[in-house]
Order: structure tokens, then sequence, then C-alpha cells
């Protein structure tokens, strides 16, 4: 075939796009590809197709719906973190001469990957998994606002996450670091495919996040059951509600943003570029506008999570309640106003510097008021050690550390000689492993139960929070020492043999870490082996007090037979006080919403679109753009969307959960 | 929704309505659709803020002065309000329930709506045709990408509406497509607001400067 038929067909993927030359990368290519297909296979071979089609991948139940969020974001949490091993890795061998085994190409990529991939493949989608599981539950509601804009917006966030992995084995990942700043990433400097992955991967995952957050903000303003005023909605809703509200009021600013970097790349405009009066110090203001609020956005619902858990564990009343979410809504407002201690070294001048070091200093307050609200409930309470209230006292300790040296790195002139330095990245992994991946850990194995009527094996559990809890401090600690010392981040050989001890260290924590995760994934198996053994009939197992709690587990598809009327801030434990009684008579049909396919079908496309515009393949994008108008349209035609559920059909629910509970007595 | 809640007959607390009705279909659709729009003011705010960056590196290039004709965009702009005041009638019509009268008025509403987008893309191709291409400078970069986004704003809305005037012709003025073209309406609405805000801040301060 002609060249020029070969480029319309293909766009400038070619046989060298795919990175035969690299052994690691074709190493991992085969043993993913052996996985894969045995995946598929055993999915074949035991008829399971149509089940999950049926069952999972059309479902507009909240419920599904996070577990799948949670079930991406630990399949992405295995990628990202082998990204952290090559990287420890490389820097603890890459001394005295020697270049490591990753070459600067494949080291570039390995670490903007493992930024992109832990922040918006895996934080992000472990905690709106747990926003979504929770959120309609803690409310009492049946289901979310939208609910077939939330199977659409967990489809957009796996394509996303499709062409992030993608980009593995076909071309190449950005070699920009995480927010790819100009005008490095500019046409100029990275021609290649590499930050097109980056771009449309985020793109499409995008629209997915702002889409959720607006579905979750509805669906907690309007979706409350009776009696549950705004000051009477668990903690963890209401964390999750600024959550929300901050998604939607930053990511489209990531939108635009990606959108004029992707218009200098393909158009040629001028917004980022050095001549023809662009600023890419723009670029930088603007992602970071994004950027502070969305590590809140991550943060936050782990400050509910703990919340519920202190409260539970503590088996106390929640101290005050008021002020923590007056904190909350303090921490949603200031996240805005400090985006500049990104970059305190770009020469914006003393008194804008001094303006946003100041802001960042006062976000610690209502951060410490909460964490005195978690001390002062756990005081004279009576605490059970379970899991989750492991991981709650881990973060409670490992948090303030990392808040410390946030304080500190919030001081202009420190800044200026610690900016981008390792002991940056200690600080923002003490912070993000520390609160969000512990919180979402502690959600995980609090809510666990109660999403599939078992409790996780306990002894796997703590053999992994152990591992996790010295390997974060092996693997961090001497990055604040380095960090000191003057080694700056994303390098690749170092000269001064006197810093390797540091790097073998973290390599050491790094291993532990991983220990940790395969105790995580055996403890996974442990628990669903013994489930019988686990298993919790009451639909209660830790005596616990918001009303997610007060239906089966798991739920059934309608989360409560009758809506609940609240009366208290912990409903639930309320509600056992006082003797409540389950209905067991008077059900009736409930009207819940309907399956749908067009949810992953318009999010193939929009994949598509992303990969035709990555690599120049013109008429796959624009026939998937067309596609997704035509299917897009055409679902709004179909006006049946919801179905009741028969009365006969909640009676037998309901009644196989009063036989439960009686064997339970 | 009730918030205030009664203690049954017996003086127990009440914990669940033994008699409930499902929320109405599309209970939250106004809620969502205003927080999505404030989420799409949001993309105009930054297009906004990347103009007032830029919008005065000429890199040599040409400046607003010799670039807008503001009787050519008072033109457009007229269409544009107008568009609005006639989707405004087309949603009177449809409270009295008048289908033909409503039909009638989102095809006008539709027309001045694609006279919008001709003129716009006539002086888009004009200026082009000049060699004020968005590559030349920054300042006609951020001003083809801001007034681009809202011209695609509107050509999304004319997909939309020629949709909703199908669906209205198959299905009636029933409660869905009230809900919708109430929909479309505030999305209308809100493309005409920001429209001013272009006509200003780009057209006459441009002109002024």
């Amino acid at each position: 075939m002609s060249p020029d038929l070969l480029k319309l067909i293909f766009g400038r993927l070619g046989i060298e796009s795919l990175p035969l030359h690299e052994p690691i990368v074709v190493g991992t290519f085969v043993v993913v590809a052996l996985g894969g297909i045995t995946l598929l296979g055993g999915l074949t071979y035991f008829r399971l197709w149509g089940y999950l089609w049926r069952e999972w991948f059309t479902t507009v139940d909240h419920k599904r719906i996070g577990i799948m969020y949670m079930i991406l974001g630990i399949v992405m949490l295995l990628r990202g973190f082998a990204d952290a091993l090559m990287m420890r890795g490389q820097q603890m061998l890459a001394f005295g001469g020697s270049e490591g085994y990753l070459n600067a190409h494949h080291y570039d990529q390995v670490f903007t990957a493992h930024g992109v991939i832990m922040i918006f493949f895996v934080a992000m989608p472990l905690v709106t998994g747990l926003m979504n599981y929770v959120v309609p539950l803690q409310i009492g509601a049946r289901d979310v606002s939208f609910p077939f804009l939330n199977n659409f917006s967990f489809w957009m966030t796996v394509g996303g996450a499709v062409l992030v992995m993608a980009s593995l084995f076909i071309g190449e990942f950005a070699r920009t670091g995480w927010l790819a700043y100009p005008p490095l990433s500019n046409i100029g400097y990275s021609p290649d495919v590499g930050v097109d992955y980056y771009i449309w991967a985020l793109q499409v995952a995008g629209v997915g996040t702002t889409l959720s957050g607006i579905n979750l903000i509805c669906t907690i303003v309007k979706l409350r059951c009776p009696g549950m005023t705004m000051m009477r909605m668990p903690v963890f809703t209401w964390t999750s509600l600024c959550t929300n509200v901050l998604i939607v009021a930053s990511f489209p600013v990531l939108t635009v943003v990606l959108a004029l970097l992707s218009l200098d790349r393909y158009v040629g405009t001028n917004f980022f570029t050095n001549d023809f009066g662009g600023s890419p110090m723009m670029y930088v203001n603007l992602i970071w506008i994004w950027g502070h609020p969305e590590v809140y956005i991550l943060v936050l619902p782990a400050f509910g999570i703990f919340s519920e858990v202190t409260s539970t564990f503590s088996g106390k009343r929640l101290f005050g309640y008021t002020s923590m979410v007056y904190a909350t809504v303090v921490i949603t407002i200031l996240s805005y106003l400090v985006w500049l201690h990104h970059f305190f070294t770009m020469g914006s001048g003393a008194s804008v510097n001094s303006f946003f070091g100041i802001t960042t200093m006062i976000i610690s307050i209502p951060t410490g008021a909460k964490m005195f609200n978690w001390l002062f409930t756990m005081y004279r309470g009576r605490i059970r050690f379970e899991l989750p209230m492991m991981w709650t006292i881990a973060f409670m300790l490992t948090f303030v550390v990392g808040g410390m040296t946030g304080v500190l790195l919030a001081v202009p002139p420190a800044d200026f000689v610690l900016h981008n330095s390792l002991f940056l990245i200690a600080h923002f992994h003490n912070v993000i492993i520390g609160g969000v991946v512990f919180g979402a850990f502690a959600g995980i194995g609090y809510w666990f139960p109660k999403a599939f009527g078992f409790k996780l094996d306990p002894f796997w559990g703590k053999l992994s929070f152990w591992f996790w809890v010295t390997g974060f401090y092996l693997a961090f600690m001497p990055l604040y020492v380095l960090g000191l010392m003057g080694v700056t981040r994303r390098l690749r050989v170092f000269d001064d043999p006197s810093l390797q001890i540091w790097f073998i260290i973290a390599a050491i924590g790094a291993g532990l870490v991983f220990l940790g995760i395969i105790c995580m994934l055996v403890q996974f198996a442990v628990s669903f082996l013994r489930r019988e053994q686990l298993k919790d009939v009451t639909g209660d197992p830790w005596d616990a007090r918001t009303l997610e709690w007060a239906t089966s587990s798991p739920p059934p598809a309608y989360n409560f037979a009758f809506t609940p009327v609240v009366h208290d801030n912990d409903a639930w434990w309320d509600m056992k006080k006082r003797g409540y009684q389950r209905p067991l008579t008077g059900f009736k049909p409930i009207h819940m919403p309907s399956n749908t396919g067009t949810g992953i079908i318009l999010a193939g496309f929009a994949t598509a679109m992303g990969f035709g515009l990555i690599w120049y393949i013109w008429w796959l994008a624009a026939a998937s753009f067309i596609a997704m108008l035509v299917v897009g349209i055409g679902h709004t035609f179909n006006y049946h969307r919801d179905f009741d559920i028969p009365a006969d059909d909640v009676i037998r629910t309901e009644d196989a959960r009063t036989k439960l509970l009686a064997g339970a007595k | 929704m009730t918030i205030a809640v009664k203690p049954t007959q017996t003086g127990e607390p009440l914990f669940y309505l033994a008699d409930e009705h499902p929320h109405p279909e599309g209970y939250s659709t106004s809620l969502g659709f205003w927080i999505y729009l404030m989420s799409d003011c949001l993309i105009f705010a930054i297009l906004f803020a990347t103009f007032g960056v830029l919008g005065a590196s000429y890199a040599a290039g040409p400046a607003p002065k010799d670039l807008f004709d503001l009787s050519l965009v008072a033109v457009n702009t007229s269409m544009l309000l107008l568009s609005s005041i006639t989707y405004g009638f087309a949603m009177l019509t449809m409270q009295q329930n008048r289908i033909g009268q409503t039909q009638m008025w989102l095809a006008i509403t539709g027309l001045f709506g694609a006279a919008f987008i001709g003129i716009e893309l006539t002086e888009f191709a004009h200026m082009i045709h000049e060699g004020a291409t968005p590559q030349r400078s920054a300042f006609l970069s951020a001003f083809f990408t801001l007034v681009g986004t809202h011209g695609l704003h509107v050509t999304c809305g004319l997909i939309w509406l020629v949709t909703l005037m199908v669906q209205v012709w198959k299905f009636g003025l029933i409660e869905a497509n009230r809900r919708r073209l109430m929909c479309l309406s505030m999305f209308w609405h809100f493309l005409d607001v920001v429209w001013i805000g272009v006509f200003t801040f780009v057209y006459l301060l441009g002109v002024l400067r």
C-alpha cells in the first residue's frame, strides 16, 4: 500500500510505534496479555459475559457502580504502584557511574504515569466509589438523582484509564511530569503521542468526574429522606457534598486548560508558547487553580470516613459535629485561595507570595480543629481496635506529620530552598498516602460488610496494615532527609555516593508497601473463601450509627423497603435506642430506574475518538464523534427509563431477611 | 418534601413512611441542569480570563481596531438577542399548550441562531483571509477560542433545538418534553448572557483599547 493511504488509515500509528525495543515493556505486555487472555477465557468458559453485561456493565444501581469504581481503583493501584517500585529500584541502583536499568526515555514516562495514575485513576475512583456507594444509603435514598448519568460517568472514567494503559503498549506516555507544563509539553519539545495520550485520557475521564459531581450534589440536596435536615446529615455526606462542589467548581478549569494545550499542539495557537505573545506561566497558574482544589477533593471524603469510623468504634457521638461541618466548608472555600503556593519560585513578588503563604497556613486551622474533634471523640470512648480504627489512628499520626511539613513549605523563603525537592515529594505522599489512601482503606474495611454481607479477614488485614504503615515511613522519611540535603525530584542518576543509603532505605520501604498490597489482595481472597465464618446477617456488624446500617447487607436494589424518617444526627443509633421495629407488612411496589447499555457504548466511542485524535487517525475520531451524537440523541428518544419492582418481589426479599434475622438471634 | 415529622397515633416516633410516593420524574433535573450551567459558566470564565491576560499580546500583528467591524457585530448581537426573545415566546405558548405556535417560535429561534452562526463564520473567514489567523498571535488565539467556544455552544444548542422539535412533533408537549424545553431555554438564555460579555469585553473594549 502507498504511504499516503497507510497514513490515511493509521495516522501516525505504525509498527515502529510498538515499544519492541524496551524489554521491560515487552515483558510486562506478555504478562498482561497472558493474564488478560486467562481472564477473558475464564469469563467466556463460565459464560459470565451475559451476567456481567446485564447485572454490572449496564447497571444504574449506585451500589454496583460504586463497587466497580473501587475495582477500577484497586486494579489501577497495581499499575501505579509498579511504576513506584521501578522508580525506587532505579534510584537505588543508579550510583557510582551506574545508569540503573531504566533509560531516560522510559524513566520519564514512568514518573509521569505514576503521578497521573495515582491521582486520576486510583485516588479519584476510590473516593468516588465510596461516595457513590455510601451517600445514597446514608441519606435514605433509593438511588442517585441521575442513575443513567452515573453509569455513563463511571465508563468515561474507565475510558480514560484504558487510554493510559494503552499508552504503555502502543506508543508512549508523556515524559513531562504529571501536570505537563509547557513549553516542555508543547509540540516543539514533545512532538510524539505521549502528551496527547495524557490530554485525552484526562479529558475523557474528566467529563465523567464533572458529571458525577453534579449528580451527587443533586442527590444530596434533593433526595434526603424526611427529617434529615442539612445539619443532621452524616459527616461523610457533608464532606461528600463539599467534595462534589469542589469537583464541579474546579474540573471545568482543567478541561479548559487541557483544551488550550491541545489547541497549541494540534492547531498551532499561541496560548502557552514562548513566542507570539504566549505565556507558559498562565498554564501553571490555571492548572493549579484546578490542582489545589483537587487535593481537597481527595482528602475531604477521607476526613468524612475517619469521622464515621471514629465515632462508630469509640461508641460515641462524634465530638463537635457543627465545628466539623464548618471546618469542612471553610476548607472548601480556602482551597481556592492557595494555588500559588505550588510555584512561589515563579517570581510573583513578595506581596503575592506572602498572601498565598498566609492563606495556606490558615488552612491548617480548620484541619487542626478536625484533628481535635477526632481525638475528643475517642477520649473516654470505648475504643474497639478493629481495622478501620487502626487505619484511622495511623492516619492521625501520619497526617499530622505531613501537615506540619506542609506548613513549613508554606513559608515562601523556605519554599525557595525546598521547591521541587524530595522534601516536597515526601510531604505530599505523607498527606496523600496518610490521608487519602489510609482513608480509602479504612472506608473499604468499614463498608465492605455492608456491600458483601461478610467482614474482611482481620489477620491478613492487620498484616497488610503493618506492612503499609512501616513501609510508608521507611519509604518517605528518607526523602525528607534527602530533600533537606538538596536532592531534587525526578532525577534518574546520582553522583554523590553518600546519598545512596537513603535511597536503599526508601526502596526497602517500597518493598514493604508491596507486601502490604499483596496481603490486602490475599485478604480479599481469604475473606471470600471464609465468607461463611465472617458472615454478618444483621446488616449492622459494627454496632454503627448512621442510616446505611439500617438495611440489610448487601442492601436490596431498592435500598430501603420504606423510606426512613430521621430524628437525630446518628439516625440509626437513635432508632436502635428507641426500640425501632422493622416493618414486616404493608410492602408496596417500588419505582426504580432501568438498566441501559447507552453509558458504556457512549464511553466506548469517546475512548475511540480519543485514540483517533492521539494518533491523528482522523476518520476514526470523526466517525466516533458522529456515533456518539447519534447514540446520545437516540437515547433521548427513549422515554421509558424506569419500572416498578412488584410488591411480591419486595415481600420475598424482606421475608428472606426476616428469616435471616430470626436465625441470627 | 415534608421535613416536619408527626408522631404516630400511639405516640411512638415514626421511623419510616408507610405510605410514600416516589419523587416525580425529573425531580432533580432543574437543579442538576443549573449546576451544569454553572460549570459551563466556569469554562467561559477561564476563557475570559485567558483573553484578559493575552488580549493585548498582538505579537506585532493586527489589533482589534484593525479587525473588528462593530456594525457587523451589532447585527450579529441582535440576531442572538432576538432569538432569546423568540425562545421566550416559545415557552409562553408552551404554557398555553399551543403546540403549533410553540413549534413555530422554536423554528424562528433556530433561524436566528443559524443566522448568528452564519455571520460569525463569515467574520472568521474574513479575518483569516486577512491573515489574522488563530496562529498569528496570542491575542488572536484567545479571541478565536473564546468566541469560537461560544459559537460551538450555540451550534450544540441548534442541534438540541432540532432534536426537541422532532420530539415535540412526535410525542407532543408531554411533561418530559416540557422539562427538556425548559432546560434548553436556560441554556439558550445563558449563551445570550455570555455573549453580552463577549460583546462588551472583546469587541467594544477591544476597539476602545
